[in-house]
This record gives C-alpha cells, structure tokens and sequence, in this order.
C-alpha cells in the first residue's frame, strides 16, 4: 500500500476571514455585548493616558509659571554670610521670599487660622501672575506699606472682604486684595495652609522671627539668558550646597512636577488596568460559553474537512475583530471622559490642563486592548482544536484535560508576562511590577476560592424541606456552563475595591476623631518662647483648661557622625548616610521618660544623663534606618554652637498618627536643660467656640504663637480624604461597571438556556410568577454571594492596611457593610430581572422561535 | 483498485470506570467502487462507531482503515481532514447545516475549502438538483427538514466524493419526505458514480442498496448481497 503523502491545501486567509465573517452572523451583538466588558477598562486607561499626555504638554508650556522666576535658591536656615554677596549678584532681577507658618488674626470677627505667611520683596514672579482680585493688588500690596493678599480659601472661610485687616504676629494689614491663585499653588495646598503675603519690610515688625521659628528663605531670579541658567545652576551646586542652600531651575521643576504626576498617573492607570484584567475574565468566560455553543458547527466543520488550526483560526479573528470594536468603542469613551479629568483632579494641579485628543493614548489603548482581550480569550479559543468531527455523529463531546496542553500553559504565561511587562512600563520597577502581579493574581485566586467555597457551602445547605422555587433558584447557580464564578469574581472585586475604600477612610478619620475625644490633646501651642511659658500657662489655667504636656525643644545641628563630617559622607558614597543630614535644623527634645506613642525597639532607653561627654540618645527607627544609623553609633551634635558629643543608645518606633510632639533625637533629662530652647504645649479645649475664644485669647497675647487645633486638622484631614476618595472613587467606577458589564453579558449570554428551562417550566404549568421568583432567587443568591465575597475581602484588605500601612487599629462599621450587601443584592436582582423579562412576557413558542 | 474502503480485524473499545467497553470487534469487509451499501442493526450496536471509523473521523483501537488506498490509521487528524476533503461526503440524520451560513454558503464550503474556483455556478446546479434553486440564501432555520436534508445532499456531492457515507438519512423525516430524500440520494450517487454506504436501521431503505452488512454486538453478523441492486 502506498503511503499517503498529503498535498496539504494552502490556507487561504480570506476563506477564513470570510468564515468567520458568515459564522459570527446571529451572533454579532452578542459578541458585542460580551466584549463591552472590556470597553470600561480601556475607557479608563485611554482616559488616563490622554491626561498624562496633556499634563506633561501642559506642564512642559507651564513649568516657567510654576516656579515664577529662572532660577530659585531656598535654604530652611540663616542665610551665612559668605554666601551673600553671591546671592545678591546672580540674575538681572531678583526678588527675596521669606515664608513660615504662623497664625493670624481677623480683627473684624476675631478670626484665627494658622496660615502660610510669605514676605516678599522684588517684582516675583517673573512668569506667570499672583492672581489676585483686584488684579492690582498684586503689585500694589508690596508698595503701600501695610497691605497684605490673603488667601481665596480663608476671605470665605472667615467672611472677608478687600480692605478688612489681617493681623500677623504684632502688625496689622490692611487687605489689599485676594490671592487667586500664587505660582505652583494647588487646591490641596491652600487648605492645608491658606497664603497671606506681606511685604518683606514689614516682617521684622510683626516679630515673628524669633527663637524657634521655622522660616524658609527664597531668593528668585530673573536672567537675561534663561537657556543658560541650567548650566550656571549645576555649577554653583557644590557651593551652594556647602551653604545649605537647594536650588531649582524651570528644568528641574518640569522634572520635579512631571515625576510626580507620572507617578499619580500611573498609580490610576494601574487601577484602570485593574478594572481592564477585570472585563478580561468577562470575555474568557463568555467566549468559553460562545465556544461551547459552537461545537456543533466546528464539529460540522471539521467533518467538512477544516482544520484544527483553521477552525481556530476563523474564531480567533471574530474575537481580535470584536477586541478591536470594543478598544474603539473604549477609546472613544475614554476620550470624552478625559474631558472631566482636570475637574476632578482641579485641586492637585499646579497648573491648568488643557483636554486635547492624544492619539498616542488612543492606539496605545487599542493596542492593548485587542492583545489583552485576545490573550485571555485564547483560553478558550485554545479547546477548538480539541473537539472532534465525531461530535457530528454523537454529541459526545469528551472534556479533554485542557490542563495538559501545553499551549494552555503557554497562554497562562503568556498573560503573567504581559501583566508584568504592562505594569513594568507604568512603574519602572521590576520589583514593583512583580508585586503588582503577584498582588493580582492572589486576589483573582483568593476570589475564585472564596467563590467556590461559597458556593459549596450554599449547596450543603440546600434541604429537601424548602419549597421548590427555593431549590430551584439556587440550584441554578451551578448549572452548567454557569458563570457563577466569574460573576463572584466580577462582581466581588468591584464591591471589595469600594467597600476597602471606605473601610480605610473611616478608619483614618475615627483615629482622629478619636484623639478628639476624652482628655486627650486636641489642640498644640508651638514657638512658644522661654519668657512667654509661664503666662501662656496662667493664659491656659485662666480659660479653665488643662495643661497636658510642655515639651522643651531645642534646635540643633549634627556635626559628626562617628567622628567624621559631612566631607567624609560626601565622597563616601557606599556609606549610605545621606549628606544632607548634616544640613538639616534638628527639633530635639530632652526627658526621662518615653510619652505613650513610642516604644523602644533595639537597645536600651536611658532616662537620665550620667557622662556629659558620651549622652546616650534614641532615635527615631525609620530615621535611623534610612540613614544607616545603628546602636553604638557617635554623634556630634551642635547646639547652638556648643558641641554635645551623644551615643545611640536606643531606637523608638513612634506612631505619628497620634496628636503629640514626636521627635527623630530624643536626649535624657541632665544635658539640655540650660540650652536655648523653647516650647511646645499641648491642651485639651472642649469646644470649638471655647478653642476659639481660646485662640483669640492667645493671639492678642503672645502674637508669634502658633497652634494647631485638632477640630481644624479634621476638617481639613476630610476635605483632604474626600478628594482623594473622589478620585479613587472615580477610577474604582470603571470596575463596578465593569462588574455590571460583565452581569448583563453572561446573563445575555446564558439566555437560550434560561428561555429552554422556562419554557420547560411553563410548559409543565409553572406561572409566571413562579418562574419570576426562581429568576429572581438566583440573581439574589448570586449577588447576595458575590457582595458577601467581596465584603470578606474588603474586611481582610483593610485589616492588613490598617496594621501595615497605616498603623491604625482596625475598625470596620458593620452598618456600612450592611448597606453595602444590601445595595450589590439589590442591583444584581434588578439587572438580572430586567435582561431576562423577554422570557417572562412572551409565550414559550414564540421565545423558542425567536432565540433559538 | 478493487476496493474503495478496506475494513481488516477493526476494533474499537472504550476505558470506562476502569472497565474496557468493547463496542466494535474484529470487523472485516471490502467496500468496491460505485456500489451501495447498507450497514444495519438495533440501537447501541456499534454501526454508527463503525461509520466514524470509517470516515476517518475516529481512531480505532485495533486493525486498520484503508480509504481509496490511504491508510487512515497512521494520519494526524489534520491529514484526515484533508482526506475527508478530497474523498468523502457526509449526510447526518439531523443534516447537520452550519446555521449561520445560507444553504447556498452551505453548499459551497467543501469546494471552497479546497480553494476552487467559480463554484457558485456548481453550488447553485446542485442546489438545482435538489429542487432548492430559489431558497439558496435561506438560512437552515428557514428551511423544512426535508428542505435541510436536501441542502444537506447538495453539500455532500459538493466536492464529488469518491466515498458517501450517509447517518440515518430519513431518520428525522416524515415518510413522504422520506422518499424524495431517498430518491435524489439514490439519483445523486448513481449519476455521480459515488460509493454510498448508509448506516440505518430502516431494513426498507437497506434494501435500495447492493449490499446489507448487519451489526449485532460490534461484530458484522450477516454480509447479504442484494442482486436485485447490486
């Protein structure tokens, strides 16, 4: 007998376009509908992306209005002396900045609020405006003596108007105007400290600038030849750095800005890829039904003589056209939701975004979206090559273990490797990316698990006993083909996002609530001077307030570490301490005892000071350690020009989230205590009119104190939260549409087989309310199941990132949880009633006609 | 080439809960070019396995399958489907027609898949044939069973089988139609010179055909010639 030696025939790519043209005919809108699941996730991608190409458009065309001036030299200390005559020669315009935080006082309702005061002097800023109304004022203000701009957010908040008085530290101004808006300014900026600008002549007259203060000095300049100023900056670098003084040209705010909102940017399109990976389930588990549904025909097929490859191939492009559809569809979405990005993201920006159409983020979105949905739906697609003619004679069809092919197994990779490279590209980290990864594919498993385990658990509790539409409702969760899995998984990741989300701001807000509360200090009294201690205690006794804690502080510089100086470090890099260590002003304290919010955890505290050449002194944990600083180590300090030689004796983990002093160096009680220093104090005021009164009182006193009142930091902590919330909010949006997408499609898509039990059912007498309360048991189960998955999620997500992350014990109101399991329920039941009320209304015939 | 499908010491079993299931067992014929043949016997008794065989749209356990000299036993799957291409048509009880393709679409797959051209004529001759010149872009759910079965037909000689094999023809037909089915199948495959082999249990339309080999319990039972057909 001769050997066969096919001649194989060539494959012809337009017969199977042309196929799979014919073969998805009746077919198409639900193709369509199952791909939509994916529209969300790139809408939100596509969105993002086009916001991250305008800002950094935007960014790149504003950078010069962000810092004001060329070039910008800051130094948190005394300007030294040597350095001077440099400072007053760069540029050919050049204009001084003194800021600090203080409070200030509005004589008309007697008004207090800690405020940021700039004083000013020089025609800043070279680029761009303080936007002030009236616009004069701008100018003005720095001309007329006494006048000030006072921040929009504070002429609201205390009812102001231009010409009422402003008074800082011991001078009052008059208020020339309002300040829109000053360079580099955000939203978020202004309600954490709201500007007043003084002119810088009159700042040593409010006797503000004393012992303790804080103050940041500015000096912009204006050059002739801005292009050269890069140049001219790297090369005082050295010099300048000698001096403790930073420098920032347009340059390396671009790069500053543009960093820092990639990051944020990326951080959303991560998430927006979330909601992305979520719709990709979605299509997997459709295209799964779709193929099964389609055995009949590749079985036909391939009796016919079409090829395992051909036969895949003719499905594999019905899907990269449909991913092609749905990426398009999602991109034009995103494109017009991008239009309401610099809305919700106003009150972080530096500058304003303009909303124009980035081609770049279209393709990439599309790119994306075509590899992503053809990747997971290859899973399926893959079993095509599997079913046999025979399947023509006999449906008969063998469920071959998928799990030893090895082109399953490839495809899994497949996917792993793109989210990895994908998430690579947006953080730049491959370790960040791994995490990302692993992060994604526990809680997809963690989902898939709890679902399962839910579902077995429901089964066993299924009893003989229930009435029939009860049995029957959630007997159909595990019908086959069921999408009750990727529902879950669906559904819960969408109610866990948005459930751990309001977990975790609750949490941070009823922390500091809670400090509110009871005795504990809500209100701290800084800058406090050594002559002003005693009667700012009687000023406190008198208002009948409690005196909690004064705590002594004193600034210092370190001089040595391990007896050598900064030189050593600077040329040392391996060393791993940070040069600018010996730059930075410390806020040290001294005491023989630790407060409540610290806690030792290496080496041993020491109380009271023994050898006054070797003081043993605890820091800070994270401070330590992101400075290589370990036990044992020798510390040179300078207090104030008197050199104080300290051990590390012990290192604190000290929780920040608590309203109390904290501090990096803490020194035993015998060494400091002769030192200049002043104070800090804290208090508990009952009531927001006695902090007022209280306030007021204070102020009118002793002008250069300032204090921070926990009533405020709420407020401002809230409105902080909430526009972060709103933005999260926003990206998690895209998932729980997602999640309804992925409802309405695999309910369409199990259709036919919910019409053949109906119509069974109907024509064995069930009614139609019997059939409605089967049909509406099962969403209720299936939605009751998927939020109660999510919700034990959200539970454990939030636990973890209250120990972890935030530090805060965790709490998590039930009636939160409640309403939130009430409401996914509610809407599942809804949307599955309303996507199967065609089999309800029509006669069975008809139906059966129709769908099938 | 004396026969156009060698059948020698097939067997084919399945693995059941550990159990061996043997549905064929040791079947042997020769089928000759041109003639028609019936394969009978009751339900579950291995003739439609054996048509599976026979077509090459299974593997058999033991003994081997010659099919116009090729043996189809030591083909991958994709070899077997160009084989069916090139040599066999098919007719199925329940026709069988991809839904989303018109019966015109329908007829002309086979041909296309072998990438000829200016086949629409053929199809359309076929469709002709059939009595279903007018209806050629209706869908299968448009058609009546017997308008389906008939489509169906025109598909099978489509390609111009050398080999016809036929599940059932008439099994989801009622008696009327039955006999038109019957009779343009019988038409076709003598006008076309096809080898016909028919798996069914309706000993009535057995005896149209040249030859009876009757299946009892996965084993050829009764080889019968009819001289009156053969």
């Amino acid at each position: 007998m001769p050997e066969y030696s096919p001649t194989p025939t060539k494959m012809s790519w337009s017969w199977l376009a042309r196929m799979a043209w014919r073969d998805s005919r009746h077919n198409r809108s639900r193709l369509v509908l199952f791909i939509s699941s994916i529209v969300f996730g790139i809408a939100a991608l596509v969105a993002i992306y086009t916001f991250q190409d305008n800002i950094s458009r935007n960014i790149d065309s504003q950078a010069a209005t962000l810092i004001g001036a060329d070039l910008s030299v800051s130094t948190n200390k005394p300007v030294d002396k040597a350095i001077k005559p440099l400072l007053d020669s760069l540029g050919e315009e050049r204009s001084v900045e003194r800021s600090f935080v203080s409070m200030v006082y509005f004589p008309k309702n007697g008004g207090t609020r800690l405020a940021q005061i700039r004083a000013l002097k020089g025609a800043f800023p070279y680029y761009g405006n303080l936007e002030t109304a009236p616009a004069t004022a701008a100018k003005a203000f720095r001309k007329n003596g006494r006048q000030a701009l006072v921040d929009r957010s504070l002429m609201l908040q205390y009812n102001l108007k231009v010409n009422d008085s402003v008074k800082v530290g011991e001078l009052t101004f008059l208020i020339a105007g309002v300040l829109n808006k000053a360079p580099g300014q955000t939203g978020i900026s202004s309600s954490i400290a709201p500007i007043v600008y003084i002119p810088l002549d009159e700042l040593e007259k409010t006797k503000l600038v004393q012992m303790g203060s804080r103050i940041n000095t500015n000096y912009y300049y204006k050059f002739a030849d801005a292009g050269a100023v890069d140049k001219l900056a790297a090369k005082l670098d050295n010099r300048l750095e000698k001096y403790g003084l930073n420098y920032e040209t347009v340059n390396t705010r671009k790069a500053n800005t543009g960093r820092a909102f990639g990051d944020l940017t990326k951080f959303l399109s991560l998430v927006g890829f979330i909601a992305l990976l979520l719709g990709c389930v979605g299509v997997a588990s459709s295209v799964h039904i779709y193929i099964r549904e389609k055995i009949p025909a590749i079985a036909i097929m391939r009796c016919m003589g079409v090829k395992a490859r051909q036969a895949f191939i003719i499905y594999l492009l019905q899907i990269v056209a449909i991913g092609l559809i749905g990426s398009l569809a999602g991109a034009i979405l995103g494109t017009i939701i991008q239009h309401f990005l610099p809305i919700i993201f106003k009150d972080l920006l530096p500058v304003s975004i303009s909303t124009d159409i980035s081609w770049l983020a279209i393709a990439q979105g599309v790119l994306l979206g075509v590899i992503i949905s053809v990747l997971f739906a290859m899973l399926p697609l893959l079993s095509i090559r599997k079913i046999s003619p025979l399947n023509t004679l006999r449906m008969s069809y063998e469920n071959v273990n998928l799990l030893k092919d090895p082109a399953r197994w490839l495809v899994y990779l497949s996917i792993v490797l793109f989210v990895i490279l994908f998430t690579y590209f947006q953080l730049g980290s491959f370790t960040g990316s791994l995490f990302f990864t692993l992060g994604v594919a526990f809680a997809f498993l963690l989902l898939t698990l709890a679902a399962k385990i839910l579902i077995t658990l429901s089964k066993l509790m299924i009893r003989n006993s229930w009435s029939y539409l009860w049995r029957q409702g959630f007997a159909n969760l595990y019908r086959p083909n069921n999408q009750t899995v990727t529902l879950m998984v669906s559904i819960g990741l969408s109610t866990a996002f948005i459930c751990t989300l309001i977990f975790v701001q609750g949490m941070l807000v009823k922390q500091v609530t809670l400090a509110a509360n009871a005795s504990r200090a809500n209100m701290i009294l800084f800058d406090i001077q050594k002559e002003q201690k005693a009667p700012l205690g009687q000023l406190t006794v008198g208002e009948h307030l409690t005196i909690i804690q004064v705590v002594p502080i004193v600034t210092m510089r370190l001089s040595a570490l391990n007896g050598k100086e900064v030189g050593h470090y600077r040329k040392d890099t391996t060393s791993g301490v940070n040069p600018r260590i010996f730059s930075n002003e410390y806020r040290a304290t001294f005491r023989d005892s630790l407060t409540s919010s610290e806690k030792i955890v290496s080496g041993k505290w020491i109380g009271k000071a023994t050898d006054p050449d070797n003081v043993p002194v605890s820091i800070e944990e994270k401070f330590a350690q992101r400075n290589h600083l370990k036990i044992g180590d020798h510390l040179q300090f300078n207090v104030q020009g008197m050199p104080v030689t300290a051990e590390v004796s012990s290192l604190r983990s000290v929780n920040w989230n608590r309203m109390q002093t904290n501090f990096l160096v803490v020194f035993p009680a015998g060494v400091l205590e002769d030192a200049p220093q002043f104070y800090a104090m804290l208090t508990h005021v009952p009531s927001e009119r006695a902090s007022a009164n209280y306030q007021q009182a204070v102020i009118r006193a002793f002008p250069n104190i300032s204090m921070i009142d926990l009533g405020q930091v709420l407020s401002v902590l809230d409105e902080i939260m909430g526009k972060i919330a709103d933005i999260i909010k926003f990206m998690a949006a895209f998932s729980i549409l997602t999640g309804l997408v992925v409802l309405i499609s695999s309910i369409r898509i199990s259709k036919y087989q919910r019409v053949q039990e109906s119509v069974l059912l109907r024509t064995m007498g069930a009614s139609r309310r019997q059939i409605f309360t089967i049909n509406a048991l099962e969403y209720f189960f299936l939605g009751a199941l998927s939020a109660l998955t999510g919700i034990l999620i959200s539970y454990g997500a939030a636990a973890l990132l209250a120990t972890f992350n935030f530090e805060v014990p965790f709490t998590a109101s039930a009636g939160i949880a409640v309403g939130i399991f009430a409401a996914v329920s509610l809407l599942t039941v809804m949307i599955g009633l309303l996507n199967s009320r065609g089999v309800l209304n029509k006669p069975p015939l008809e139906v059966l006609r129709r769908d099938i | 080439m004396d026969s156009i499908l060698k059948i020698s010491h097939l067997g084919k079993s399945y693995q059941n809960a550990g159990r061996t299931l043997v549905v064929l067992d040791d079947i042997n014929f020769s089928i000759s070019p041109g003639s028609t043949n019936a394969i009978v016997g009751p339900s579950g008794s291995g003739k439609t396995t054996l048509l599976g065989l026979c077509a090459g749209l299974d593997r058999s356990t033991t003994g081997s399958v010659e099919l116009n000299g090729i043996a189809l036993d030591k083909l991958t799957e994709d070899e077997r489907a160009e084989v069916r291409n090139r040599n066999v048509g098919f007719i199925f009880q329940n026709f069988q027609l991809l839904p989303t393709l018109t019966a015109l679409e329908n007829v002309m797959v086979p041909l296309e898949l072998r990438g000829e051209k200016n086949i629409r004529p053929r199809a359309l001759e076929l469709l002709d044939k059939v009595g279903l010149a007018d209806r050629g872009h209706h869908y299968p759910l448009q058609l009546s069973g017997g308008e389906q079965q008939r489509v169906s037909l025109a598909r099978a000689f489509s390609n111009q089988p050398k080999i016809l094999f036929a599940d059932e023809p008439t099994g989801n037909l009622d008696a009327e139609t039955s006999e038109k089915v019957e009779g343009l199948l019988f038409d076709l495959n003598r006008d076309a010179g096809t080898t016909l082999i028919l798996v069914t249990h309706d000993l009535e339309l057995a005896a149209k055909t040249g030859r009876i080999i009757r299946i009892k319990g996965g084993r050829v039972a009764e080889d019968i010639i009819n001289k009156h057909n053969a």
